[in-house]
């Protein structure tokens, strides 16, 4: 018998606590992702000097370079410099930021997409950038983009299993874990894809409503 | 730094072997993308059934996963991959399952009235596929693909973890014997970014190159620099 059922059983437990890992870094990181890169987008739009081109070159950067590099550069080299954090903080912070420059993208667009008229009309109205911002343009411009922060999420759901790499205990590594001191592989990683596969479905499913539903009427 | 100077030769060696994999897997991927995606719009069950079944797993799976998993988890059943095998695999198809979307999506939104004009024409549909459908459907295919490819080349790094010696697991290897972790990583951030960027400027001119109306095009860029002009 190649699949042993016995083992598959007493192990899913535990790979469903690195399931929960997995979750738990995906909501956080989605989060930090999502913060940032509106914090990336308006800087980038703002067009201060020195400012606005190094965190254009910053998000291209980051974007063009391997998440798993980034998470070794974070999880090696940041320590020398003294700052170390546990893996799982540099696991989030590090998918995040990741992220960070794609959402950054994102919302680039959903800015541009605001019609001309609504900054012509918040000048004409002499309101302050802030608000203009804060109450006029962000709020437009964050509607088209709530459907591509849930294909994102998903994404940085599958992805996250790259942090193994720095020793961050989720799914990924508690397959690899259960698998080299048990001599058996083929159960952890099969349950372990099966586990990805059973929240990644579904929830692209529901995104694709999701983005029918928040679609553009203009 | 000396150390990136020392070690140079190995990471050369690393870069050649990361490119190996792109390449290879890159064409893997290629091919399955249009497998999948033309057997995903077929109307007979037992092509399009599987077709669906293989993107939605490999789309919704970790590529890392995949990768273990023919790499660990296949030798149970008999099967012991090299691990380059492994890797290019598990690349190529797990790529070629996000392309195969981009096959399907850009096959699926041609006009309409093209495929009735083939079929008044009396065309054939394989041939109606190869002569009308798909070179008219490639200018579309181009930019996401181009995502999809530099997404492949970011994700070589990932084939480290299963002992394929490519650049990021020679920075490995010289990071754990010389210590000078920022020199090699930064680097090979940079070897990375490089590649990637090329990756684009290839895509670019390919774009430009497979343009549906090179002519058009180029007259619009000419009238709106003409603009330009006048505005100012």
């Amino acid at each position: 018998m190649i699949w042993d059922n016995d083992f598959a059983v007493s192990v899913f437990p535990l790979l469903l606590e690195g399931l929960w890992v997995t979750i738990q870094i995906t909501l956080l990181g989605t989060l930090l992702a999502a913060v940032l890169g509106l914090f990336f987008a308006v800087l980038r739009r703002l067009a201060i000097p020195v400012l606005s081109p190094v965190v254009s070159f910053f998000v291209v950067f980051v974007r063009g370079t391997p998440l798993l590099v980034q998470a070794y550069c974070a999880f090696f080299v940041l320590p020398a410099y003294g700052l170390s954090f546990d893996a799982f903080t540099t696991g989030v912070v590090v998918i995040g930021v990741n992220y960070s420059a794609y959402m950054a993208e994102v919302y680039r667009s959903g800015i541009q997409g605001v019609p001309k008229g609504q900054w012509e009309a918040a000048t004409a109205l002499s309101l302050p950038g802030v608000r203009t911002w804060g109450r006029i343009i962000l709020p437009q411009a964050v509607r088209t983009v709530v459907p591509m922060l849930g294909n994102y999420l998903i994404q940085m759901f599958k992805d996250s299993a790259v942090l193994s790499a720095i020793t961050v205990v989720e799914l990924m590594a508690t397959a690899q874990a259960i698998g080299s001191s048990n001599f058996r592989y083929l159960e952890p990683l099969t349950l372990a894809a099966l586990l990805f596969l059973a929240i990644s479905y579904p929830a692209s499913r529901l995104v694709n409503r999701l983005e029918r539903r928040y679609a553009p009427q203009h | 730094m000396h150390a990136v100077i020392e070690y140079a030769p190995l990471l050369w060696q690393g870069l050649l072997t990361t490119i190996l994999v792109a390449v290879l897997s890159g064409a893997l991927c290629l091919v399955v993308a249009f497998a999948a995606g033309l057997a995903r719009l077929s109307s007979h069950r037992f092509l399009s059934w599987p077709a669906g079944i293989f993107i939605e797993v490999f789309r919704g799976t970790s590529l890392l996963v995949q990768m273990f998993w023919l790499f660990f988890a296949l030798p149970f059943f008999g099967i012991q991959l090299h691990p380059l095998t492994a890797a290019v695999l598990a690349l190529g198809l797990n790529e070629g399952a996000y392309a195969a979307e981009v096959v399907r999506g850009a096959i699926a939104s041609r006009a309409k009235g093209q495929t009735e004009a083939c079929i008044a024409l009396g065309m054939e549909p394989a041939l109606r596929l190869r002569r009308i459908i798909i070179p008219q459907s490639i200018p579309a295919m181009l930019p996401p693909f181009g995502n999809v490819m530099v997404d492949l080349l970011k994700n070589t790094s990932l084939v480290s973890l299963v002992t394929v010696a490519e650049l990021t697991f020679r920075a490995q290897m010289i990071r754990s014997t010389t210590g000078q972790t920022t020199a090699i990583f930064l680097t090979i951030l940079v070897a990375y970014f490089v590649l990637s960027y090329l990756l684009t400027l290839l895509t670019g001119w390919l774009e430009r190159r497979f343009a549906l109306d090179r002519k058009a095009l180029a007259a619009q860029r000419k009238e709106s620099r003409l603009m330009k002009v006048g505005a100012a």
